[in-house]
């Protein structure tokens, strides 16, 4: 392997990603809305194209703004097709997406003459590109991608800490939240805004399709292994980090074990934490089914002590 | 109801600030289908009232309606007087159990503290004083011991336990129960007609939806009998009758023998 | 563009244009009534994870046949690498559903992204691979519509064709599967068969759809035809064949549209297509259509405002005609008669504030069933207005007396909102219910027909 210190800030645009990611998707699981994360990455494709026609240059205000518009509002009208039509939520979260996407398309075709937009970048990414575009803070030479990834991850970090409470309500019960007068839908667009915030920070870098495995997958592979929030916020990251440096390193040792040249990072990492999943899957089941042949783990006796 | 041509001046007219919940008008529907129809109904403070109804007439609706959870047709809902948009405070709500996702990466205290969450406000964390006043209620529930507990560990009961313990947290006024006694364990039965008790004597008002028309009597003081609309409402001892039983559920179906059943707790 | 192409078009006269509108009118069929199944059984989305997890097989069979010495490119290796991956992850979510106590959406999400990812990963190190140019490939992902040739045609046929052919042999099981899973199982189908059997219908139709619009827009076509084909039939059996031919519809409109224009990508013109056909189904259908659902609703609050202000006034009526009886020492003979009522009675009678009384008195007057007296504070009910209340204060009254002679079964049948009891229930229970009310001195006296209504004068003597 042949770590140079390109792959150490490709590493780090990676991890700050997945956590940046991890972080709302942990929610986004919790409310059995990880399917929203796959629809907003896709619907941003206008927003994006619509910001660059405007400005003709790559990761600009516009384009940002349209996108995180665009990204909501994917949320508020799949929310309002299925309420109004009374169509099932997933039906009406693709009929969202998917006509999105198709706008974007058309938009990117239509501006192709002008400006260079290529939607495959959107779904892939380049993370290999990333530290060849850097800018400057305080005379440190920083890749402009994962400039803007850590401060949406600062920005998720704060939201969440901030309204922890509010959040784990609104997804535990939101009955309970719209009686104590705390607006569960409004705490619901704001997790989408972070959604949309972060996987359009996130495009460029490494591509949507990784953003998606980012917000389910860590989460997913915390689920399996414990039921604290806080730990499962904290696992989240932890496994989006693991991902991230496991999905660098494979795709430098990988590609030359089986005869090729290179492949995609964010491929890789998508790759990395579905086998995170795995393990954790497998681990899960090894214990279950140790716990059912002996039947005396300590949870079920305390459990039968304390009924009794 | 005041009598016709009543010349009841309009400000003062039917908003009572003693009156725990005030319901007139309500009509809910469903698609087309009314689920209820012109609720009136003035329910006393103090009073341990169970709401009692053949299936479908609307008993849950009922307590949905009045918190706001559903929208209504027409109606006016009042908490002591106001909307109760300006009184939440004063009013706690325990759901049925099967409304939220007990796999839900929480302890039982969290829950718990989730009660106290109205009088925290805005961005405010739960501190050593929400726990406190948590752990107090679950101890008023006989669940102190679980405080800890991933909720994905409750028995039936100890979840309904929980709910309990989290309307107690909101120290309201008055306490919305839909069904709390569905599908519990003895333990827990006993547990809520203690709370409920207790609750009485601090001079709170509980409004439960009850589906067991035998206990009626030994539980509540006040009853209302619902079935798409009020069919009477009032003290147990005047209103549980069999004549008012029989309006509700039908004369027809051997729920009569329930209702014999249930009125000789009355009469003993 | 001239009208010389424009009838070149729509006549099909281009051998190319001819291909495309078939083939893509023939996946919209197909994935219109597959389509139909999975939005019944609430797993639209499934097309959207099985369309990304068919790109590793997509990529994995690239690499076989080059492997065996063949081109690489071969659409039908191409297409049984798809099915075989796109079936593993379904695989893979169904274990994950089983056993861990994550939800579908989850599960789903996970397939696919992860295969999605896995699909990337390879295909870009294939694009490494010296000699072999596996450039083309993302064609799949976003659909080449206009570079279809017959051999595409063909294998496209056959997949959709099946599709179609298997559906319409199973459609019955299919429609108990998606309408109640625990019945069919008790009932001895096969359930997880079906399911499989449906989901390789998914497959093949996504696997057909990749060529014609790309991976990530038949998805489209399996969700948003019947999506759309949902608000105009609440019967299994309709909404799959409407959502066929709405799917069949969009797919040879918008290809057509695309032959037209064809600087932009076809695939996206076929899904706006059908998104087209959606928003109209959405806001015009009758029944469950947005603007009639909203008519109904409002109609429904008018209703009520106005039924409970003609009762309101009714039973003023009524209760002055009582007490005028009982000053005149004369038994009261049931008989109610019309007279300005004053509008503070009104409010006290009902929870409303006085501007929602203002409201619906002024849109009662303009309906013509009362008039208003502004300087005496006071309303008089028209002679239609009071016919109108006394049938609605009967009609009340009826239904109450029915509630609570046959509370056990009254729920379900009770129709406030029918005009008339008697459009309900028949005329013998109409009746005992009249005399039962009569003994309670509830009784409205009201013509049966609203054509001879008692003017006040007749109902006074």
């Amino acid at each position: 392997m042949n770590w140079t210190s390109l792959d150490t800030w490709i590493f780090v645009t990676a991890a700050l990603c997945a956590v940046a990611c991890a972080l709302p998707g942990c929610f986004l699981v919790l409310r059995k809305m990880s399917m929203m994360g796959d629809a907003i990455t896709h619907a941003v494709l206008p927003g994006l194209a619509i910001g660059f026609i405007l400005t003709g240059t790559r990761a600009s205000w516009p384009m940002f703004l349209g996108a995180i518009l665009v990204g909501l509002l994917t949320a508020l009208f799949t929310q309002w097709i299925s309420r109004l039509g009374r169509v099932d939520r997933g039906a009406a979260m693709g009929v969202v997406f998917t006509t999105l996407f198709a706008i974007g398309l058309i938009l990117i075709q239509v501006a192709a003459h002008e400006v260079e937009l290529d939607p495959s970048c959107v779904l892939y990414g380049a993370l290999e590109f990333t530290p060849l575009d850097r800018i400057s803070i305080r005379g440190w030479e920083v890749p402009r991608a994962a400039a803007v990834l850590a401060a949406v991850l600062v920005v998720n970090a704060l939201l969440i800490l901030a309204l922890f409470k509010e959040f784990r309500l609104s997804a535990f019960d939101p009955a309970l939240a719209e009686t104590l007068g705390y607006r569960p839908n409004f705490m619901h667009y704001l997790l989408m805004a972070m959604v949309a915030i972060t996987s359009v920070a996130a495009f460029e870098a490494v591509g949507s399709i990784i953003v998606i495995a980012m917000f389910v997958a860590p989460a997913a592979t915390g689920l399996l292994l414990t039921r604290s929030l806080p730990l499962l916020l904290l696992l989240a990251c932890g496994f989006g980090i693991l991902a991230a440096g496991l999905g660098v390193m494979g795709a430098l040792t990988l590609p030359p074990m089986l005869g090729f040249k290179s492949t995609s990072v964010s491929g890789m990492m998508a790759g990395a934490s579905g086998l995170l999943f795995l393990l954790a899957w497998a681990y899960n089941l090894l214990s279950k089914g140790r716990a059912s042949r002996t039947l005396h783990s300590d949870s079920l006796v305390s459990q039968r002590v304390s009924e009794s | 109801m005041s009598p016709a041509g009543d010349p009841a001046d309009e400000t003062i007219s039917a908003h009572p600030e003693t009156v725990p919940l005030a319901v007139h008008d309500l009509t809910v529907a469903y698609h087309r289908k009314p689920v209820l129809w012109d609720v009136d109904l003035d329910v006393p403070e103090g009073k341990l009232v169970g709401v009692v109804g053949p299936n479908g007439a609307g008993k849950s609706t009922l307590l949905k309606a009045c918190l706001g959870l559903i929208p209504i047709a027409s109606g006016d809902i009042r908490v002591y007087g106001f909307p109760y948009e300006e009184r939440r405070d004063l009013v706690a709500y325990v759901p049925q159990r099967e409304s939220v996702d007990w796999d839900f990466p929480v302890s039982v205290l969290d829950v718990v503290a989730m009660g106290t969450y109205r009088k925290l406000g805005w961005f405010r964390r739960v501190g050593a004083k929400q726990r406190a006043n948590a752990l107090e209620a679950l101890d008023r529930v006989g669940m102190a011991d679980l405080a800890k507990r991933q909720i994905s560990q409750l028995s039936g009961g100890q979840q309904q336990r929980v709910f309990l313990a989290r309307a107690l947290a909101q120290d309201a006024r008055v306490y919305l129960m839909d069904e709390p006694f569905a599908a519990v364990d003895a333990a827990t039965e006993e547990a809520i007609v203690t709370l409920l008790k207790e609750l009485n004597r601090q001079g709170k008002t509980c409004i439960v939806v009850h589906h067991d028309l035998a206990t009626v009597s030994q539980h509540f003081d006040w009853v209302v009998l619902l079935n798409m609309r009020i069919v009477a409402a009032g003290n147990v001892a005047d209103t549980f009758t069999q004549e008012n039983l029989e309006k509700t559920y039908g004369g027809r179906l051997n729920i009569l023998n329930d209702a014999a059943h249930a009125l000789s707790h009355v009469a003993r | 563009m001239s009208l010389a192409d424009l009838i070149e078009v729509l006549t099909l006269r281009n051998y190319n244009t001819q291909l495309v509108v078939f083939s893509t009118t023939l996946l919209g069929v197909a994935s219109g009534v597959v389509g139909s199944f999975l939005l019944l059984r609430k797993r639209s989305l499934m097309g959207d994870v099985l369309a990304h997890s068919t790109l590793p097989g997509i990529a994995l069979a690239f690499l076989a046949m080059v492997a065996l010495g063949m081109s690489g490119k071969s659409l039908g290796g191409l297409l049984i690498g798809a099915t075989l991956s796109g079936l593993v992850g379904v695989a893979v979510m169904a274990g994950i559903r089983r056993t861990t106590r994550l939800t579908d959406d989850a599960a789903m999400g996970l397939v696919l992204s992860i295969f999605f990812g896995l699909g990337i990963a390879l295909l870009s190190m294939i694009q490494t691979m010296p000699g072999a140019s596996a450039a083309g490939l993302d064609s799949l992902i976003y659909g080449k519509t206009a570079s279809m040739v017959k051999s595409d045609f063909y294998i496209l046929s056959i997949t959709t064709g099946a599709a179609i052919l298997i559906s319409a042999l199973l459609f019955k099981e299919f429609t108990v599967l998606c309408f109640d899973e625990k019945f069919a199982a008790s009932q001895g189908w096969p359930v997880g068969v079906l399911d499989a059997a449906l989901l390789i219908l998914v497959t093949l139709v996504t696997v057909a759809g990749l060529q014609a619009v790309g991976l990530i827009l038949v998805i489209a076509f399996l969700i948003t035809p019947a999506a759309a084909a949902r608000f105009w039939t609440q019967r299994a059996g309709a909404m799959a064949v409407l959502s066929g031919v709405l799917g069949g519809a969009s797919g040879w409109l918008g290809s057509t549209v695309s032959a037209l224009v064809p600087d932009l990508p076809a695939g996206a013109l076929i899904v706006l297509t059908t998104t087209v056909i959606f928003l109209l189904s959405l806001f015009l259908a009758p029944q469950r259509g947005v603007f009639s659902r909203q008519h109904r609703q409002r109609q429904l609050r008018r209703k009520v405002d106005r039924q409970h202000l003609l009762r309101a006034a009714y039973e003023i009526l009524e209760a002055d005609s009582r007490v005028a009886a009982t000053e005149a020492e004369k038994p009261w003979d049931g008989m109610v008669t019309n007279h300005p009522i004053a509008r503070t009675a009104l409010l006290a009678k009902r929870s409303w504030t006085a501007k929602m009384v203002d409201r619906i008195l002024r849109k009662e007057t303009r309906s013509g069933h009362l008039t208003s007296d502004s300087a005496a504070q006071s309303v008089q009910l028209s002679e239609e207005g009071f016919g109108e209340a006394a049938r609605i204060t009967r009609n009340h009254r009826l239904w109450e007396a029915y509630l609570v002679r046959y509370a056990d079964i009254a729920p379900s049948h009770v129709d406030r909102d029918a005009d008339m009891v008697e459009h309900v229930l028949d005329a013998n229970l109409v009746r005992e219910l009249e005399r039962a009310s009569q003994e309670d001195e509830a009784w409205v006296a009201v013509p049966a027909s609203l054509h001879t209504i008692p003017t006040p004068e007749s109902s006074q003597s």
